[in-house]
């Protein structure tokens, strides 16, 4: 007599949802790998030192997987939140003192703290292993890149909470960009961008005015660093977690001496 | 002892405890393991009693045990430090002491990189950093400053960062250690492949678990920061930027904003998406070697461990109020005076070494004169700094020359004549000068801490100090 499980693979429905039988042989363990979406990123056979823990740490890994839960547990976060001036914090301490699963924004914010540190340790990696050499040298370009974007990401999201905290490091960080040289209303030669004597670069119209949306940190700020935060960075960096992805598979493969 | 003293000390003794159980646990496990895979080494025979590894991890799993009691049953206010050495250790964590200290160290764990790697060194360092951590935590300065929660991860990015620096050089030591024996790294020599499913999917698999799990009890320990409601007229001191960039923030003592916060970011980035491009060693790609790419690994481990965590770790436990120093151990006083009086050096020169006026323009003189002055004034400094990027490395090479006609060419840590005719004229310009704008800034500390020296060029008319 047949199995339930039996009966559940033989069905219509599921044969329609899985192209491949239970990888449990051989053939059907290369099968799955090329015919699964989502396994087909891999190639079918890897060297074996490739993926030792001690080599690799597993850091790049690790990285992806704590984007993928700073999405899931942001898109939540996003359900509750509101980025405006009079309701940020409030929805914040409700968070942490009456929603049933405030826990997501512990989530949130210490998978952000690992995801710095995983990006680090897998530059570090990959720089120690010498595995940024040719012909691999672009996809380390595109690390770099994305090393970027996860701390702006951070950067943005640390002004959400709209606390103390929140506020005066995102003037700290961003009262840099008022020194930016030509760009920035203290920086240096700003002065020099004069038309008939008028001030091209004022602090309404430097690089700081551009970041912040206002001559301080305000509401204005807040709407921006969140409209960075949930939409822009994570698209440009999703895209470039793809390509950096390809480009492992097409420069050849995971790491390892070529 | 007063009320708050106690209330302290009970506060952490249940950590201080789970702590000291924690370390036990791990040496007891080492002792395990190392018993049952049967690689038990004899360390020595002091009168024929014969000491192995399990059983100096064991006693050291003994005396975590008898730690751990003695923090659960009360007694943590025993467990510290004595006052005389934590007022010490203060000292030396001062900037000047504290940045050459981790150079100096760094440099040492390199050279005797044969002898820090072994297990049984490592471990017993580990053993000692986290006596060091359970010994500190009952201070009350120290665990206010490490345990706020957003604190926490960088005490880990430090344990992390011992250990995989300590795991890439065990590894590096052991390929170059084949290499001198003709063999081929481990990397290279093991061909063997595995099927993906299963063997990376479900490695895969348990990675995530097992972040997951270490995320779920991070998030029921500790709760996420959420200070007042913002407000614009209340500046908290100190004001910290998030802690990724404070070693940004803490350049800002040494440099104007443009170069702390604009320029050297920039340079940063840029140089780190160079290096495929500078790095001209075809040895060493897709294997640890320390060996093969000496040059590269030392520049990297400067730049990434000292330059950019070690500021890191500086601006998040040891910056307070006004940005002044305080060790570990010492109270955040918000009235600390520190006595600055830098100098720039148009100032030591034309006052000082000259006895003449600072150059300035005469009144009324057109925009162009007083550039002429300023141009003048700080004349000094903009020689400094020419010769710094633009003499200095084709001194080095020529340097590097004179000694080796001298015969002394196997004193060269780094022989810049080599990497000058392996590189090419532009591409060895790129990377001293990277490298030199990389040594700038300890070059800049050394002169604050020794002479004051506040800027080489300092023009505040166009807001460009340097």
């Amino acid at each position: 007599m047949a199995s339930l499980g039996d009966i559940i693979r033989e069905s219509q429905i599921w044969k329609s949802v899985f192209r491949h039988p239970l990888p449990v042989d051989r053939r059907n363990r290369v099968v799955v790998m090329l015919t699964n979406f989502f396994l087909h990123l891999h190639p079918v056979s890897i060297k074996k030192q490739g993926i030792a823990l001690s080599y690799t740490w597993c850091m790049g890994g690790v990285t992806f997987f704590l984007f993928l839960v700073e999405t899931i547990t942001g898109v939540l976060l996003m359900f509750y939140y509101r980025p405006t001036l009079e309701w940020a914090y409030n929805d914040i301490l409700a968070l942490r003192d009456v929603a049933s699963l405030g826990i997501l924004r512990e989530l949130h914010r210490w998978g952000a703290h690992a995801m710095v540190i995983t990006v680090w340790l897998h530059m570090y990696r990959v720089f120690l292993t010498g595995s940024y050499k040719p012909p691999r040298e672009f996809n380390w370009v595109i690390g770099v890149i994305l090393l970027l974007l996860t701390l702006l990401l951070s950067f943005t999201g640390y002004l959400l909470p709209w606390d103390q905290l929140s506020i005066w490091a995102i003037t700290v960080g961003s009262n840099m960009a008022r020194a930016t040289p030509f760009l920035g209303f203290e920086g240096p030669g700003a002065q020099l961008l004069t038309v008939d004597g008028i001030d091209m670069i004022t602090n309404a119209s430097d690089a700081r005015f551009g970041l912040l949306g206002a001559r301080f940190v305000g509401e204005e700020t807040l709407n921006r660093f969140y409209v960075l935060h949930c939409l822009a960075i994570p698209l440009g960096a999703a895209l470039l977690i793809a390509i950096h992805f390809w480009r492992v598979r097409k420069d050849g493969g995971i790491s390892g001496p070529l | 002892m007063h009320g708050n003293e106690v209330e302290f000390l009970e506060s952490v003794s249940g950590f201080v405890g789970s702590w000291y159980l924690f370390a036990s646990l791990m040496n007891a496990s080492a002792a395990l393991y190392l018993w049952r895979s049967g690689r038990v080494a004899t360390l020595m025979k002091p009168g024929g009693v014969a000491i192995s590894t399990v059983s100096l991890w064991s006693t050291v799993a003994a005396v975590f045990v008898i730690l751990s009691a003695l923090a659960f049953g009360g007694g943590v206010g025993s467990l510290r430090l004595p006052q005389g050495l934590r007022d010490q250790l203060d000292t030396v964590m001062a900037p000047q002491y504290y940045v050459t200290g981790v150079l100096v160290l760094l440099g040492g764990v390199y050279l005797a990189r044969r002898f820090f790697v072994k297990p049984l060194v490592a471990w017993s360092g580990l053993n000692l950093v986290l006596l060091y951590m359970g010994l500190s935590i009952t201070d009350p300065d120290f665990a206010a400053i490490v345990t706020k929660p957003d604190n926490v991860p960088i005490v880990g990015l430090v344990y992390m960062l011992g250990f995989f620096t300590w795991l890439g050089a065990y590894r590096a030591v052991q390929n170059d250690e084949r290499t001198a024996q003709g063999l081929e790294p481990l990397e290279k020599a093991d061909d063997e492949k595995v099927l993906v499913w299963p063997d990376l999917v479900y490695t895969e698999l348990i990675c995530m678990v097992a972040v997951t799990a270490l995320l779920l009890v991070w998030g029921i320990l500790l709760q996420a920061p959420l200070e007042e409601a913002a407000s614009t007229v209340k500046t908290p001191n100190p004001s910290k930027a998030p802690w990724y960039f404070l070693g940004l923030q803490e350049m800002l003592v040494y440099y104007d904003p443009w170069m702390a916060g604009v320029v050297l970011p920039s340079v940063v980035i840029f140089g780190l998406m160079a290096i495929p491009y500078i790095d001209f060693n075809k040895q060493g790609q897709g294997y640890y070697t320390i060996a093969e790419r000496k040059f590269a690994y030392v520049t990297f481990q400067f730049g990434f461990l000292v330059l950019w965590v070690t500021l890191i770790v500086m601006g998040t436990f040891m910056r307070g109020p006004n940005w002044n120093f305080f060790g570990l151990y010492e109270t955040w006083d918000a009235h600390k005076v520190e006595a600055l009086n830098n100098v720039d050096l148009s100032e030591y020169f034309w006052v000082w070494a000259l006895h003449l006026p600072r150059p300035s323009a005469p009144e009324g003189s057109s925009g162009f004169v007083s550039l002429g002055y300023i141009v003048l004034r700080e004349s000094p400094g903009f020689v400094c700094v020419f010769l710094y990027f633009v003499a200095l490395p084709p001194a080095m090479v020529l340097g590097c020359k004179w000694m080796e006609d001298l015969g002394l060419k196997k004193w060269l840590v780094v022989d810049m004549k080599e990497l000058f005719l392996r590189a090419g004229f532009m591409r060895y310009m790129v990377i001293a000068n990277l490298i030199l704008l990389m040594a700038l800034l300890p070059v800049k500390m050394v002169l604050r801490w020794t002479v004051n020296l506040k800027y080489f060029i300092s023009i505040p008319e166009y807001f460009l100090n340097l």
